[in-house]
């Protein structure tokens, strides 16, 4: 199955709003993406609540796994979100 | 109403407003009995739930769209979780296992909710939502009310277990005095949100549920106590608090000393949502202008027509007040996927903020070549620094390249130690200068700002950190350059005065801090602030030097905004 192993960019990890854009970006791309970190088994990467419980931190490896028509574009574009920082600085 | 012994309740308080009024409980969770009997029709039982689940996501996702920042996001947020698949598919399991649609939602939502508060910290946090999810959906189910807060028909301080974030939407916010609850933290959605609207707050009160509805309280959120039946010298002390407070929010007048010296008071703003937000609120502009937000999160820069639409959205709001724009401040900590360079080991000490310029010149140039068509097509005169200027090269560098692509005002930010120290001759390059103190902090104190156990020495009130700012002030004074602030130490009303003392003239802050900033200064002549500033900078320690401070400032002020 085609797959990415990525680090999760956003600084305060998988969380809140990094997690809700990613698993609405699983979700829009009408394929089923799982997603997977440490040696826990993969889960839905459309759940925003299983990504949460991943509890992927910044720099944390996580993969993503697709199949079917578009997996490997569906994939790069995922990965590209998780090695962005999605959480928007509220510091000067 | 007097009682002879008072009984307090203790939490942690959100903001230093206080209230005395009536408890009026919100509504609690609808309750789910386990025992149901299995459904008769499973597909239609399923039918139910997710019609249910449907229907509570719609609601929610309708008032995070009439909702605005914070609120907005965090309604979304549990709008998506009423929408979860995962969520949805362990129903359905349970369902065609015999549950009761609601005791399926329950046992679905309560499994989440246990992984959620194993995990602790942010996690468990966001458990509130996920039992307010519980609760509408269950009481949609079952054809009750939603739960949540009641409708106020006097002005009331709300008590509840906790609200939940669509609770707070839904509160009638002219009739709330304050809100006390009994779990949250301290950085959950309650607190958050209560901090935003500027309603007194305290959180983790144990007790709070045990209050009747109609027993007076008075709630002070600068103490983090909640009175039960107040006598009159707690009575007479919150009150004067809120008439001293709510006063204060009405004074609109620029920012100046008991004696008439002038010090601007400013916003800190991040986006061009933020300038239109603050357009009615009563300061003199913008005195920080983050545009990082505006290249976060994308494979590419935005195009100068971008940049120059948002930055003219921003001028426009401010319609003529002064706004300072910093450019870029990106790399390192704050990484961009088109200009960062992978493996800096010190990434604050690397090619960060105006440094990039080494690297990617044009980046700087097309930011500088937008804002100067915002500022034509606005007829607005932005003033624009730049961020992590380490030299007097640098500084002169920036101002060249600046005046180059049209700027008329230019400046930089102090926040590494040598500006500091050489400020004498970094003022003699630019129109003006901003003291970022939050990073001036870090790199005086070798400290990672993104530690928190090594707060105690990220204290702006770290004498060494005061000295350089003594020190730009100073510099800035002697050269007729004027000499900003732009860090968390403006928004401090003691700090405010320090600063006001050494020679700064204008505080930039969160809009919410202004009118605690104004209140003070008004009360404090030049003469005073400057004694206060000589009395801080003599403590040997952080604590010395905020005390010393304190002493000088008038007990007035101490009261009303709860300085200690």
């Amino acid at each position: 199955m085609p797959h990415r192993t990525v680090a999760v960019a956003s600084r305060v990890g998988l969380h809140a709003r990094p997690a809700a854009l990613f698993s609405q970006a699983a979700a829009a791309s009408g394929l089923p993406v799982t997603i997977a970190h440490g040696d826990r088994p993969p889960v839905d990467a459309s759940s925003v609540l299983m990504v949460m419980t991943l509890g992927a931190k910044h720099g944390a490896e996580v993969t993503i796994a697709a199949e079917g028509d578009g997996a490997d574009e569906v994939l790069d574009r995922l990965a590209e979100l998780l090695e962005t920082d999605l959480d928007a600085p509220e510091q000067s | 109403m007097t009682t002879p012994d008072p009984r307090e309740l203790h939490g942690f308080g959100v903001g230093r407003g206080a209230a005395v009024g009536p408890v009026a409980r919100a509504h609690p969770a609808p309750h789910v009995a386990q025992d149901l009997p299995a459904p008769l029709d499973l597909e239609a039982a399923k039918a139910a739930a997710e019609a249910s689940f449907a229907a509570v996501g719609k609601g929610l996702q309708a008032r995070a769209d009439e909702a605005a920042g914070t609120l907005a996001e965090v309604l979304g947020a549990t709008a998506l979780m009423a929408k979860d698949p995962a969520l949805l598919a362990q129903v359905r399991t349970r369902i065609d296992g015999g549950a009761a649609a609601v005791v399926a939602v329950d046992r679905a939502i309560t499994e989440f909710s246990d992984m959620f508060l194993a995990a602790g910290g942010y996690l468990a946090e966001r458990v509130t939502d996920l039992r307010s999810v519980r609760d509408r959906v269950v009481a949609h189910l079952e054809g009750l009310p939603e739960p949540g807060v009641p409708t106020l028909s006097r002005p009331s301080v709300v008590v509840a277990d906790d609200l939940a974030p669509a609770d707070t939407a839904a509160l009638e916010l002219d009739k709330v005095l304050a809100i006390v609850i009994e779990h949250g933290g301290p950085t959950g959605h309650t607190a958050i949100i209560a901090g935003q609207l500027g309603i007194p707050c305290v959180v983790r009160v144990i007790g709070a549920t045990s209050l009747q509805d109609g027993v007076e309280v008075a709630v002070d959120a600068a103490t983090g106590t909640v009175v039960v039946g107040p006598d009159d010298d707690v009575r007479q002390r919150v009150e004067a608090r809120r008439t001293a407070l709510a006063a204060l929010e009405q004074d609109t007048a620029p920012g100046a000393t008991a004696d008439g010296h002038a010090v601007a008071l400013l916003a800190n703003i991040g986006t061009a949502e933020d300038a239109e937000r603050i357009a009615d609120v009563a300061v003199e502009g913008v005195g920080l202008f983050r545009t990082e937000v505006l290249f976060l999160g994308r494979t590419s820069a935005p195009t100068e027509d971008e940049q120059a639409e948002v930055y003219a959205r921003v001028l426009t709001a401010l319609g003529g007040r002064k706004v300072v724009i910093r450019t870029l401040d990106a790399g390192a900590d704050k990484p961009l996927a088109f200009v960062t360079q992978a493996g800096e080991e010190n990434p604050a000490l690397g090619v960060r903020g105006f440094r990039l310029v080494r690297t990617a010149e044009d980046l700087l140039r097309t930011q500088l070549a937008a804002i100067g068509r915002a500022a034509a097509q606005t007829g607005q005169e932005p003033w624009v620094m730049a961020p992590m200027v380490a030299t007097v090269d640098e500084a002169a560098q920036f101002a060249a390249i600046a005046r180059d692509c049209g700027v008329r005002t230019v400046g930089v930010m102090v926040e590494v130690p040598s500006a500091a120290l050489r400020a004498r001759d970094v003022v003699q390059e630019v129109d003006f200068v901003s003291l970022g103190t939050n990073d001036l902090a870090q790199y005086t104190m070798a400290t990672d700002r993104l530690r928190g156990e090594l707060v105690d020495l990220l204290d702006p009130w770290q004498p060494a950190v005061l000295d350089l700012v003594a020190i730009t002030a100073r510099a800035g004074a002697e050269g007729g350059t004027p000499v900003g602030v732009c860090g968390e130490s403006a928004a401090d009303p003691v700090m405010a005065l320090v600063l006001t003392g050494m020679g700064v003239t204008s505080l930039s802050m969160s809009p919410a801090a202004v009118a605690g900033v104004r209140f003070a200064l008004g009360r404090h002549s030049l003469e005073t602030c400057q004694r206060i500033a000589e009395a801080a900078t003599a403590g040997r320690t952080a604590t010395e030097s905020r005390a010393a401070a304190l002493e000088l400032v008038d007990p007035q002020v101490r009261e009303v905004l709860a300085l200690g």
